[in-house]
């Protein structure tokens, strides 16, 4: 432990870590205001508001830079400290345009708040301001100079936290200004984090401008809904429209990060496509029709086939709730009778539990991607793919120096960080890890990230590696979607069902599914598997759920509009398999949830599927998935609850084929990318994977 | 891009001055003595330094907004530069450089149509004792008088 | 004969500048055959401390503007630290005022490289920079061919003199920022970035060029180096006061007769100086105000000038000795256009990282901007005091005080005369006008 030193803050005695900054030993007691310290990090001491008065020194202090010493004794609130405070907010609001009534800031302005507290007395500035227009660096970034305290948070946060360093600070005296990465534009992952890091309104995004005060809104925190890392995400709605999705209270696996995708696409929710109507095939065309008829047709169709002893398929989806998977494959296999289930799978996560049975902590949390000694990527463009483990890797190395590694198929921007990069191809990864294993072996500790092209035995190898480095290892298996690793926690697979237990009989994958050219009845749920295949049985009666007409809802006899990720209560698992809870923010007339939509199904089918409630499926989930038996209050108060759903071996023989990752980049999103219009304004979509141009899809 | 032997000489020279991997240390001098030879801190200049030091353009951009004496459009063949800090300005510095407004029919940054003058007024260039003073490009004259400059700026061909 | 700038006064005690004027003084070849190179060599026989203390015994300070003991500052480098260690020269020479170092360097570059030489063995330095402003063009091509000579006659380069001295020395130029005329910006500026100065500490005896220890002087601080070991620490303390050793270049500037650089001895008379070293005032002028060492400085009074050019005593007069540029203005003078002058020098030279001095220096500008053009208010004379004192010590470097401290002394000594700038304003004392 460090040694601890003895102070005096405002006359009273305080212990402290000797080497702390002094502005964090006073947090306890007297919030010390400031625009450019940001705790984690650099410092800057260049706003001037934090200065004190500590004994023996002739001037004021900066208190972000001053580390705290045995018998120092503080004034924070002084006379002279105070006037100090009101003056540089005097000078600061000397050129600061005061128009708060248009800010989309206003409301929740550091500046505005400062001035509350200390005043700034009547404006003695009576000299024109110094005036330059606002700019548009990108659809996403806008920036308002005069408006700008620079106080460098934008260009740290972009450089130190997010390590894409595309801002930065030009001109001189009273005409600095922040620059975009390109001269008059923004090259880099519109991540938006600086934007929501700037203490006034000076960087806006182009998707809140202008829309709402932030008083107007409600904040429901929830997970978003896109790849598969589970960042928390604040949206701030107004009626029924998300208007700001972020994480300033730093709650959650993330803290404060999310992407662009986090940040910005949330946009797909209100896209003027969205289904609103159940629709029948009519005379070959689809129709509008309501709920009750739509749902009757389903299960008059399910109800017969059944009877006749025909086929079924069942498509579960990547991206909806643990309730919804879990429900879905009840009613698969208890109403319908079949093991035909299964979703698009992206990791291989049953070789990886069956290699690690017996072993417990195995698994890697995304906080231990931050804590690890070492981290070890093997086949994944990791920012591309999972930015919030992307980003983990990179605050490790910047905070604690982790040795980073890297094994993959072409360049990656982990590269810059790593001790260490082998390039090998797709299914050739084991034997470039092998080459590192001195230097694995020398990390004192490793987190292995697992992306989709090592699978089947390669996994295993890659464990009796990790067993042989004689140094604590975990693993995470990369999955790609939201709830990937949720789908198959649940058993929607046609050979295991809740929690990895084989089924007696196996059914049909989805590929088999769709070449099966007897299927009586094909049900989709929140999938496109039509996207880019044919549905072999002509005959085959298509039911699907889902929020646009994607090319598998095209094909459909009855299409089903359901609720966004944004709009139902539940809970998803991360690829770390960290358990969160989704909150209901918005409502979108017209659709229901999934699970609202089975609970329908089942009771016009008369058939009994138990409760089909949110809480009362996920008490059964609880009570009979391993692992899955986390503490309620975890959940509630927005916290992630690690899961490891078994513990033994998973005695199924992995079909490799069946896994690969959909390849998604920071700037596409399956489906919900499409109808992002952000994501698709943004120069630099759709991205790069492993340094190449992935085309649109 | 390329430069002229000297200049590709320098510059390799340069990148020897400091210790390994700090060889972002070059980019002052590498700008100053580009745009000594280009004109100007172009575009096409901050993208090859950035180049060669491994740089961002964003870090060229940076140094290129901060030093006065880097210029994004190029300046006269002949700049001139009067200074009006105090200890010119108390013998005629003021004077002199309205002069040379009026003269060039110039202002501050402005560079004559055909670009043989451009004109600024600049800080103390360190000739206080022999004010007032002004700099021809990198040329120093002290003592200056309207007169002396209008001899001056008949030299300049 | 190389061309001098002005003609050398009688009373002048030449250390520094004794080289000046001589035919080809930059060459080695002079250098050489007028004591050069003799102190590096009487150095190479001498060990760090003994080195350092002989500096310290002649009590020298730094002359670059904050006056801080010069072998005190090289006492800090921490030796035994397993990092290299460097040598930078401010060259920047930016202080309006002030324009020695650029004579020390167009006549005497070899002094400088022996003084930066003698510091490397004080140190165990490996490695040098001469940061010369960007308006100093020539000089670099003067400093490049002497540092070509140096090496050529083995003073540079490994194994100097026949010792185990090994070092190397380059120039590096700046590109218009007096910031980096401060330390630590200029160490910023070297590494190839914007003149941001460095939170301190570290400072850069401990950390400076590249993150390794550093010893950064001024060129005329380096520049008296030779003498002092080859004559003693003590001879060269004995040149001037106690506390202040030596002599000092002093750039007279403004309105005397014979504006110039002269190399007196430190505590040398100030009227005396103005009188008789510059020639005096223009004839039937009166002495009005001082800057006694470049503009940073609070100004002084005419009748507050008869005293001693050292730093205590300037010290009690509220003054600053600063870097040795000093400008004379006479009653033709107009305060209100030389404080305005001032600063708008330092609001174009702010580096605008802290709120202080770049909000502090604009207004300033600005009011005084309106003062001058006779809209100026009653109230505007105080305010402009209040502001500046309102930048005083709360600025991230000492810029801010720089800009702030004429700017009070000014106000407060000849405020008759903003008065007399207000008056012309028939609004002046309609409080509620807004201008712009
Ligand atoms: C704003 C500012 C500008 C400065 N400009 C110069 C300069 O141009 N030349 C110089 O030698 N020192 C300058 N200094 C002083 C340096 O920071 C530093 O104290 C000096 O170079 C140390 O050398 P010395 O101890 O030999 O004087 C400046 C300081 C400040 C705060
Ligand atoms: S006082 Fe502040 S803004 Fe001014 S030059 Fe120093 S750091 Fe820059
Ligand atoms: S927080 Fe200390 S100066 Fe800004």
């Amino acid at each position: 432990m460090a040694d601890q030193v003895t102070l005096t803050i405002n006359g009273k005695q305080v212990t402290a870590p000797a080497g702390q900054l002094l502005i964090e030993t006073c947090k306890a007691m007297a919030e010390i205001p400031a625009f450019c310290y940001y705790e984690g990090m650099s410092l800057q001491a260049a706003c001037r508001m934090c200065l004190v008065e500590v004994e023996k020194f002739p001037k004021l202090q900066t208190a972000c830079t001053l580390p705290v010493a045995e018998g120092m004794v503080v004034q924070t609130e002084s006379e002279a400290v105070v006037k100090a405070r009101k003056t540089t907010l005097e000078f600061l609001l000397s050129n600061h345009p005061l128009d708060c009534p248009v800010c989309d800031k206003g409301g929740e302005c550091e500046l505005q708040d400062m001035v509350f507290k200390y005043g700034a007395g009547e404006s003695r500035f009576t000299e024109v301001k110094q005036h330059v227009p606002e700019k548009q660096w990108s659809p996403v970034v806008f920036y308002d100079g005069p408006r700008c305290i620079l106080c460098y948070r934008c260009i740290r946060v972009c450089d130190e936290g997010m390590g894409v360093g595309a801002l930065g600070l030009t001109n001189r005296g009273i005409n600095s200004e922040i620059t975009p990465s390109h001269g008059d534009h923004l090259e880099c992952d519109e991540c938006g984090a600086c934007i929501d890091i700037c203490p006034v309104g000076a960087l806006t995004s182009g998707a809140y401008r202008y829309k709402t005060r932030p008083w107007e809104m409600e904040h429901t925190g929830t997970i978003c809904t896109h790849c598969g890392d589970g960042c928390k995400t604040t949206l701030g709605t107004r009626g029924d429209e998300i208007v700001r999705a972020n994480n300033r209270d730093r709650s959650g696996i993330n803290e404060e990060f999310l992407c662009i995708k986090g940040r910005y696409a949330f946009d797909f929710n209100h896209h003027p496509e969205r289904l609103q109507s159940p629709m029948i095939r009519l005379n070959g065309e689809l129709q509008p029709v309501s709920w009750t008829e739509a749902i009757k047709a389903v299960a008059a169709k399910f109800t017969e086939v059944k009877s006749k002893g025909g086929s079924f398929g069942v498509i579960g989806s990547t991206r909806s709730a643990n309730e919804e998977n879990y429900l879905l494959q009840k009613f698969a296999r208890q109403v319908l009778g079949t093991n035909n289930i299964d979703h698009p799978r992206s990791g291989d996560i049953v070789t990886l539990l069956d290699a690690l049975s017996g072993k417990t902590d195995a698994l890697a949390t995304v906080d231990d991607i931050y804590h690890a000694k070492g981290v070890l990527v093997v086949g994944s463009d990791l920012s591309q793919q999972h930015p919030l483990l992307a980003n983990q890797a990179r605050a490790n190395f910047r905070h604690h120096k982790a040795k980073v590694f890297t094994v993959t198929r072409g360049p990656v921007r982990e590269d810059d960080i790593a001790a260490a990069s082998v390039r090998a191809t797709e299914g050739q990864e084991i034997a470039a890890v092998e080459s590192l294993k001195d230097k694995l072996a020398a990390t004192g500790g490793l987190v292995v990230l697992i992306g989709a092209s090592v699978k089947g035995d390669d996994v295993r190898k890659l464990v009796a590696l990790g067993d042989s480095l004689g140094v604590p290892v975990k693993y995470i298996c990369l999955m790609d979607a939201s709830n990937s690793r949720g789908a198959m926690d649940m058993g929607v697979t046609p050979d295991l069902s809740p929690g990895y237990k084989p089924v007696d009989k196996p059914g049909k994958t989805m590929m088999q599914m769709l070449a099966d050219a007897s299927l009586d009845v094909l049900w989709v749920t929140g999938e496109n598997p039509l996207a880019g295949a044919e549905l072999a049985s002509k005959n085959a009666f298509l039911v699907v759920q889902d929020m646009f007409l994607t090319e598998t809802a095209k094909r459909a006899d009855v299409v089903l509009p359901s609720a966004s990720g944004y709009e139902k209560n539940g809970t998803i698992t991360n690829t770390c398999g960290q358990t969160q809870r989704l909150k209901k923010a918005v409502e979108m007339m017209g659709t229901k949830t999934d699970l609202a939509i089975m609970g329908l199904l089942a009771r016009a089918m008369a058939a009994n599927i138990g409760a089909s409630n949110v809480d009362a499926v996920f008490e059964e989930i609880r009570s009979t998935i391993r692992g899955y038996n986390v503490p309620l209050p975890v959940l509630m108060t927005g916290g992630a609850a690690h899961t490891m759903p078994v513990n033994g071996r998973v005695p199924v023989a992995v079909q490799a084929d069946l896994i690969s990752s959909k390849g998604d980049t920071l700037f596409t999103s399956g489906t919900l990318g499409r109808y992002s219009k952000t994501l698709n304004s943004v120069m630099e979509a759709p991205g790069k994977l492993y340094g190449q141009p992935v085309s649109k899809s | 891009m390329t430069f002229s032997p000297e200049l590709e000489k320098r510059f390799a020279d340069l990148l020897t001055h400091y210790p390994e991997g700090r060889q972002k240390a070059a980019l002052i001098p590498m700008l100053m003595y580009g745009q000594d030879e280009v004109g100007s801190v172009s575009p096409e200049l901050m993208a090859e330094v950035a180049k060669r030091l491994s740089i961002k353009v964003i870090e060229v951009e940076e140094v290129l907004g901060y030093y006065s004496m880097l210029h994004r459009k190029p300046m006269g063949k002949f700049h001139i530069q009067v200074c009006t800090n105090v200890a010119c300005m108390l013998v005629g510095g003021t004077e002199l450089y309205d002069h040379a407004c009026k003269k060039l029919g110039l202002t501050h940054l402005e560079t004559q149509k055909g670009g043989n003058f451009s004109l600024e007024e600049v800080e103390c260039i360190g000739a206080c004792s022999w004010a007032p003073a002004i700099q021809v490009n990198y040329d120093f004259h002290h003592h200056v008088t309207p007169e002396k400059l209008d001899t001056i700026l008949a030299g300049c061909k | 004969m190389s061309k001098l700038y002005n003609e050398p006064s009688p009373l002048e005690v030449k250390v520094v500048s004794k080289r000046f004027g001589l035919e080809n003084s930059a060459s080695i070849e002079t250098y050489l055959a007028t004591e050069g190179y003799l102190a590096l060599k009487k150095a190479i026989g001498m060990t760090q401390e003994q080195i350092i203390d002989e500096v310290k015994a002649s009590s020298l300070r730094g002359r670059g503007g904050a006056g801080f003991p010069t072998g005190m500052k090289w006492g800090f480098v921490p030796r035994q630290l397993d990092k290299p260690k460097y040598i930078v020269v401010n060259a920047d020479e930016s202080e309006p005022g002030t324009c020695k170092d650029r004579l020390l360097i167009e006549f005497d570059p070899h002094s400088l490289i022996e003084g930066i030489l003698i510091g490397a063995l004080a140190v165990g330095a490996e490695k040098g920079w001469v940061y010369i402003r960007g308006e100093y063009r020539y000089l670099i091509d003067i400093m490049d061919k002497a540092i070509a000579e140096a090496y050529a006659r083995g003073f540079l380069g490994k194994n100097i003199a026949g010792s185990n001295l090994s070092f190397d020395l380059y120039t590096q130029t700046g590109a218009g920022a007096y910031e980096c005329g401060e330390e630590s910006a200029l160490l910023e500026s070297l590494e190839g970035k914007r003149g941001i100065p460095r939170i301190r500490p570290p400072f850069p005896a401990v950390s400076g060029a590249f993150q390794c220890p550093t010893i950064l002087n001024n060129v005329e601080t380096f520049c008296a180096v030779p003498p002092i070991i080859r004559d003693g620490g003590k001879a060269f303390a004995d040149l001037g006061i106690p506390k202040a050793g030596g002599t000092r270049l002093v750039c007279i500037a403004g309105h005397v007769m014979k504006p110039g650089v002269y190399e007196v001895p430190l505590g040398f008379p100030m009227m005396k100086f103005i009188n008789e070293v510059a020639g005096g005032l223009r004839p039937g002028r009166k002495l009005k105000a001082v800057i006694p060492g470049g503009s940073s400085c609070p100004i002084l009074r005419g009748d507050e000038c008869d005293l001693n050019m050292d730093y205590d005593s300037l010290a009690k007069a509220k003054s600053m000795l600063g870097s040795g540029g000093m400008v004379i203005m006479d009653d033709t003078t107009d305060m209100v256009k030389v404080a305005l002058r001032i600063m708008r020098f330092y609001a174009h030279e702010s580096c605008g990282w802290c709120i202080p001095c770049r909000e502090g220096t604009t207004w300033l500008r600005k009011m005084l901007q309106r003062v001058t053009d006779g809209q100026g208010m009653t109230r505007d004379i105080d305010l402009i005091g209040d502001l500046a004192k309102n930048m005083l010590g709360r600025t991230f470097c000492p810029l801010g005080d720089a800009a702030a401290l004429p700017t009070i002394s000014i106000v407060e000594k000849f405020r008759d005369e903003f008065e007399a700038y207000v008056a012309k304003n028939p609004l002046a004392k309609n409080e509620l006008v807004t201008v712009g």
